[in-house]
């Protein structure tokens, strides 16, 4: 039977899943299917933890029974610590899914006689798996055979012969160990374990433990070579793999109303994409969180779903900070349609905070997220780690189609920088600025970039108004921009130059008029002069003709008197 | 001197408890998996010492697990050969083909410890 499971192996190496959020997304399926797997790390970093939840899975989802091999925790003690994790074992041994057999060793009560073998080991394993038709083993942790039985000689080549025997049975083993000075194992088990190790860390940075995974061999199969952090919870283990995320989330073209007019009209007059991440960035007091507030307000309008993640207010500071510029938010908490997180960011680690808006995302279902603030993260780790679990939350926000506005506090007033340098995952970047001026001090805000979008490159002036958040036109005039009072003043200076403007002109006309006046009297008089002269002229010519005629009459006259002489003869 | 004759007198009672001791019966398991040659020397070593120390007041008995896989569980055997001495308390354990004759008389608490 187990040569069937040889071949079967042989032509393709087959994967067993260990039902652990990332790990099988990272090994590709999980752990090489009839093999040993070697894990390995220090104290507490979760060796157990994983063993059980790989043998927990397997019985309870894949029908694979298991058999556990504990060295170190009696039975009832494992059902007892794992039914923390809701893991039911009481129920699965009892179903024969599992068995757990305790193997105790302790050398204050033996004596080593002379040469031995752990055939009895063997048998034990032999006979559990037997019984249940187990497909998966674990060993936790073998090595503290070393403690007990002083021959390491005879102790290496029958463990050399276990994991021979295990792989010729076709089980898929998990061999916990822990981490030696220098060496992956103390025992140097990486040495008979060659198909797949496993290495888990728990180190502590700055106060802070975060729990790192690493897959440093995987005979057979390609698998992610990065270090991963994971988390151990109420609800297991997690992993959380940048890379199962990738890019591969739709665009989609809807958009969506950032609940402020001014500012849809400068992103090209729709708003933001839906499903796209938005940076706000600002320094302290510019105005961020009412961003946020004003885009729940317009999002629970619309009867969408909210979810806020605060971990510099609590909630009810929020509410009644944003009452206060006339967004009430309680209306909305009351309906359902906002959901509060408020946790301080160093209450957890920041896988937990992952953990938790992921888990809270995914059961409340939000369309839109606002995450207020992501810098408070940058104490939780070094850079590089807040950056990934930024990108991470993008992604994950990403692939669910949210629109999550994520509120991160820079210092510096035009450092375009995203506080944690995770501008480059943004779709749409906006900056908020104070900028002092006259002994005020007045909101700006611009966007640097909006992906996918013809956006406004104006520098606009930020109001937070009793009635929410406004954005003015700037005013740039002939001094300068102006902002505030100072640009009100602008306006009013405007105004008295234009009415002096006014009356200048007024006064123009009426010069023009009376010069007009003028002129127009001297047009009359000189052509009343020109028509006298006209009629002079007229008169004059009319008296010559008169004298024409009466000369013409008077030689008639005196043609007729002369002819009264001879004339009258002739008449 | 009152300090040293109460000493004395504990030695006394001591030893005198480990000669009832030596007279209990004892109760002798050995584990074996087969007759492998290593199952055999244990066997026989075993024999030896019990015969030499023992006579007459001891009880062995030889289990294959082979043959009763499910004592394996029970008993915590994990090296083979195991002899698992019940009685007298307290209950110990041998693992080993049984040559190391003063470690199995240790083990026996046939001897007391240096």
């Amino acid at each position: 039977m187990p040569r069937v499971e040889k071949k079967k192996t042989a032509a393709k190496l087959g994967k067993t899943p260990t039902g652990i959020h990332g790990l099988d997304e990272i090994t590709g399926g999980g752990l090489p299917q009839g093999r040993p797997t070697l894990i390995c790390g220090g104290a507490g970093s979760g060796k157990t933890m994983l063993a059980m939840t790989f043998l927990e899975y397997g019985a309870r989802k894949c029908n694979e029974p298991g058999v556990f091999f504990s060295f170190e925790e009696t039975e009832k003690e494992l059902e007892t610590n794992f039914a923390s994790l809701g893991y039911n074992l009481t129920d699965l041994i009892e179903h024969k899914k599992i068995i757990v057999d305790f193997v105790f060793v302790e050398k204050s009560e033996i004596e080593e006689t002379g040469e031995y073998d752990l055939e009895g080991l063997f048998i034990r394993l032999g006979t559990a798996i037997d019984e249940i038709g187990a497909k998966r083993v674990v060993l936790d942790t073998v090595e503290a055979l070393f403690a007990g039985l002083s021959d390491t000689g005879i102790l290496r080549a029958e463990l050399r012969r276990l994991f021979r025997w295990l792989k010729a049975r076709g089980v898929t083993t998990v061999i916990t160990g822990e981490r030696g000075d220098g060496t992956l194992t103390r025992q140097g088990m990486e040495e008979y374990v060659s198909d797949c190790v496993i290495l888990l860390d728990h180190r502590i940075a700055d106060d802070l433990a975060t729990r790192r995974l690493r897959i440093i061999k995987y005979r057979g199969s390609s698998h992610g070579n990065n270090e991963y952090p994971f988390n151990v919870d109420e609800t297991g283990i997690s992993l959380l793999p940048l890379s199962s995320m990738g890019l591969t989330y739709e665009a989609g073209i809807e958009r969506v109303s950032s609940g402020i007019q001014e500012l849809d009209q400068m992103l090209s007059g729709k708003g933001y994409y839906r499903g796209s991440s938005i940076l706000v960035t600002g320094m302290a007091g510019t105005g961020k969180s009412s961003v946020g507030a004003q885009f729940v307000n317009a999002g629970c309008s619309r009867g969408e779903r909210c979810l806020y993640f605060a971990t510099e207010e609590s909630p009810s500071q929020i509410v009644r900070n944003m009452r206060s510029i006339g967004i009430d938010l309680e209306r909305w908490i009351k309906k359902g349609l906002l959901e509060f997180v408020a946790a301080r960011a160093n209450m957890r680690s920041l896988e937990e905070h992952l953990l938790v808006l992921q888990r809270t995302a995914d059961a409340f279902k939000p369309s839109l997220v606002v995450v207020d603030a992501i810098t408070d993260f940058s104490t939780m780790g070094t850079g590089l780690a807040v950056k990934w679990m930024t990108t991470r939350m993008v992604d994950f926000f990403k692939s669910r189609g949210i629109t999550t506005i994520f509120n991160s506090l820079v210092t510096g007033a035009y450092v375009e920088d995203s506080g944690v340098g995770v501008s480059s995952t943004m779709d749409v970047w906006m900056h908020l600025v104070n900028v002092p001026s006259d002994l005020e001090r007045n909101r700006i805000m611009y966007i640097i970039k909006s992906r996918g979008m013809a956006h406004s490159n104006q520098v606009r002036e930020f109001l937070i108004t009793n009635e929410g958040v406004k954005l003015m036109e700037v005013y740039t005039g002939p001094s300068g921009a102006l902002l505030g009072s100072a640009r009100l003043a602008q306006g009013a200076a405007e105004k008295r130059a234009a009415l002096d403007r006014k009356q200048e002109m007024e006064v123009n006309q009426k010069e023009l008029f009376r010069k007009r006046s003028v002129l127009e009297a001297q047009i009359a008089n000189l052509r009343a002069e020109l028509e006298a002269r006209e009629e002079e002229a007229k008169r004059i010519a009319g008296h010559e003709t008169e004298r024409e005629r009466e000369i013409a009459r008077d030689v008639k006259e005196m043609a007729v008197k002369r002819h009264m002489g001879g004339g009258r003869a002739a008449k | 001197m009152v300090k040293s004759k109460k000493k004395s007198e504990t030695t006394r009672k001591f030893e005198k408890a480990t000669k009832q001791v030596r007279l209990e019966k004892y109760v002798l398991k050995l584990y074996i998996t087969g007759m492998t040659p290593r199952s055999r020397v244990a066997i026989r070593n075993l024999q030896k010492i019990c015969e030499e120390h023992l006579k007459g007041s001891y009880e062995l008995e030889v289990i294959d697990i082979y043959q009763q896989p499910t004592l394996a569980k029970g008993e915590q055997i994990i090296a083979v050969p195991t002899l698992i001495k019940k009685l007298p308390e307290p209950v110990r354990r041998l693992i080993g083909d049984m040559s190391a004759t003063d470690r199995v008389l240790l083990g026996l608490d046939l001897k007391p410890k240096k």
